[in-house]
């Protein structure tokens, strides 16, 4: 148990460390009109600030965290056996990703998975983009106000249908005895129905889909508050329209195109109903695997693996975009 | 000006496209809900009914998932806006080393897919929970760690929604107050509250809707309980049926009288406003005269 009980001290040695540190500065630079926490809260508020804070931070967010990564550094116990002699530290779990523990060749199966599901969160990413930023464009600096209004309404209203029944409704327009199937069997463009979702067109299509408005708004605020002055500047020297893109609108709206472009890849990524309801039958998605881990396999510690590597891979891709746009975190979530 | 012409109509075109992918699929939904074959089908339309919704008012699972979403959200907003208004007011007043530190921890949530959450919350909660047979026969449960887990992402949507109100508080205003006797606990429930309380109210709606909707996180944490969103899952692994389709009519329903309330009050409030600017306007021109 011993390695579990040093999740919980370690973000108290953290805290501790920055509270020496703040009473150590205080006291170099005495600064009599400086407020203590409790003299500008009062008792009461600050203690209950104090305990709200401590609750979501550690006992929602970092504990479990750290608890999980914990868990996949350990194999997978019976419960009696937990905190036992054979509950040892080991890296089996990462080791089985690269190399499947049942017959020692590579786990192409699941490394196959990993890199289809982010390659095809990017693809989703870039087709969300390209295909939501004119209409964006268009409200936030073209459109008349009552227009916008209208289309803005209509932008939301689907915005609030969950996403098991988007995808269900993806799903039936897909299908063989569906609606585009029989659009396309009556005009004769085909004489069998196409399987769409065995050919995974149903997976991208309901991922674009059940995100595109978490692209939409980001990118429409951040234009905005563009002035449109600067484009008619632009305009007036003679600037060709792609020209106004590249070099005034779209550098002006980077932190919102890197806030919708990180949300729907960490989304896509993440995401569980659309792989489940509209993947073909050979197609993998990583998420449906550390479920998969979960409800059939019953290995916690092999799922705490998958899923922290997943993490890390969505930690190093927002990082990336961050650094490539040149954004702050801070500007990016809004 | 035959070009100009060319790109509005383009431009028509391209918005005519973007709407029918964004409702297309829902309208196509929306026709099986009434239509009356078991497979949910749009065309051929055989007959009207209203069948799938008498259906779907006795689909006892979905009216226990809901009831159970409901007492979650509750829940989820009950502890996720306190914690996101705490959160607010201690982003600005913790020493400045560690507030780098505290603002990215308080934002992972969002940054984190919500799988994970669900996990780390299950796994860690069953641990803490286990210490003892009777903690864990009380809040062991699935509504328990649902809430849990969902406010752990829904405080930070708070956290961000305030703080976005709190950067226009004037501190002058609290100052006053303190100058003329106001106690601290005053000053926060007479001033800083009111001042927040939009901010507050569209964080308890956004955070009930999201706990509502959730199916990543609440999939894992509901263990063996069910919400409406798991029952929905569940029935669509298992295959179509046109009560799935009834249900998102009413969901559609609801989210269009809600979005065409919010316009209404949001233009009267418009008007009202208009009107005091006039008027303003008006006492101006007189003081002037």
């Amino acid at each position: 148990m011993s390695s579990r009980l040093l999740v919980f001290i370690v973000p108290f040695v953290v805290i501790g460390l920055f509270w020496a540190m703040a009473r150590y500065e205080a006291k170099l630079a005495h600064d009599p009109t400086h407020k203590g926490y409790f003299e500008r809260n009062g008792m009461t508020l600050g203690l209950i600030f104090i305990f709200l804070v401590a609750l979501w931070t550690l006992f929602l967010v970092v504990l479990p965290y750290l608890y999980m990564v914990v868990e996949s550094f350990h194999p997978r116990l019976p419960l009696p056996k937990r905190g036992g002699p054979d509950d040892y530290l080991t890296i089996d779990q990462y080791k089985s990703f690269f190399v499947s523990p049942s017959d020692n060749q590579w786990n192409t199966n699941h490394m196959g998975a990993f890199v289809f599901t982010l390659a095809a969160s990017v693809a989703v990413t870039i087709f969300n983009f390209a295909f939501c930023y004119p209409l964006a464009y268009f409200m936030a600096q073209v459109g008349s106000v009552q227009k916008v209004r209208l289309l803005m309404l209509g932008l939301i209203v689907p915005y609030w249908v969950n996403e098991i029944l988007r995808a269900f409704s993806m799903r039936l327009l897909l299908t063989s005895k569906g609606l585009i199937n029989q659009l396309l069997m009556w005009t004769g463009l085909t004489d069998a129905p196409i399987d769409f979702l065995y050919n995974n067109t149903g997976l991208y299509l309901g991922l674009s889909y059940g995100y595109l408005l978490i692209m939409m708004f980001p990118l429409y605020n951040a234009i905005e508050s563009l002035d449109k002055n600067q484009i008619e500047a632009a305009r007036d020297l003679g600037a060709p329209w792609w020209k106004i893109h590249r070099d005034v609108v779209i550098p002006y709206a980077k932190p919102g195109i890197a806030s919708g472009c990180t949300m729907v890849f960490m989304l896509a990524a993440g995401s569980l109903a659309a792989p489940q309801f509209l993947g073909g039958p050979n197609t993998l998605w990583f998420t449906s695997v550390v479920y998969d881990f979960f409800f059939q396999a019953f290995n916690w510690p092999r799922g705490s693996a998958y899923a922290f590597i997943l993490l890390a891979a969505c930690i190093v891709f927002v990082m990336g975009m961050l650094r490539l746009f040149k954004v702050k975190l801070g500007e990016a979530i809004r | 000006m035959t070009s100009k012409f060319v790109m509005k109509g383009m431009l028509g075109f391209y918005i005519l496209i973007f709407f029918l992918y964004l409702f297309g699929p829902l309208l196509v939904m929306g026709v099986t809900a009434f239509n009356t074959p078991n497979y949910p089908q749009a065309y051929p339309f055989e007959s009207f009914t209203l069948d799938w919704f008498v259906k779907l008012w006795n689909h006892r699972a979905m009216m226990e998932g809901l009831q159970n979403s409901i007492w979650i959200g509750i829940g989820v907003v009950a502890i996720s806006v306190p914690v996101g208004l705490a959160a607010s007011i201690m982003m600005n007043q913790i020493y400045h080393r560690a507030r780098g530190l505290f603002y990215l921890v308080t934002v992972s949530p969002l940054l984190t897919p919500g799988v994970i959450i669900g996990i780390s919350t299950v796994i860690f909660w069953k641990d803490v929970l286990g210490v003892t047979d009777v903690t864990k026969a009380i809040f062991y449960k699935g509504i328990v760690l649902s809430i849990l887990g969902q406010s752990s992402f829904v405080a930070a949507y708070c956290l961000l929604i305030i703080m976005a109100r709190l950067t226009r508080f004037d501190r002058a205003q609290e100052e006053a107050a303190l100058d003329l006797g106001a106690s601290y606990p005053q000053v926060f429930w007479h001033i800083l509250i009111p001042f927040l309380k939009p901010a507050l109210l569209s964080a308890s709606v956004i955070g009930f809707l999201s706990s509502f909707e959730n199916y990543n996180t609440t999939t894992f944490a509901i263990l063996a309980d069910k919400t409406l969103v798991t029952v929905l899952a569940g029935e669509v692994r298992q295959g179509t049926t046109p009560v799935l389709s009834a249900l998102a009519v009413i969901i559609i329903g609801i989210s269009l009288l809600g979005a065409i309330i919010y316009e209404i009050l949001k233009r009267r409030e418009e008007n009202r406003a208009a009107h005091i600017k006039e008027n303003a306007r008006l006492a101006e021109r007189v003081e002037a005269v």
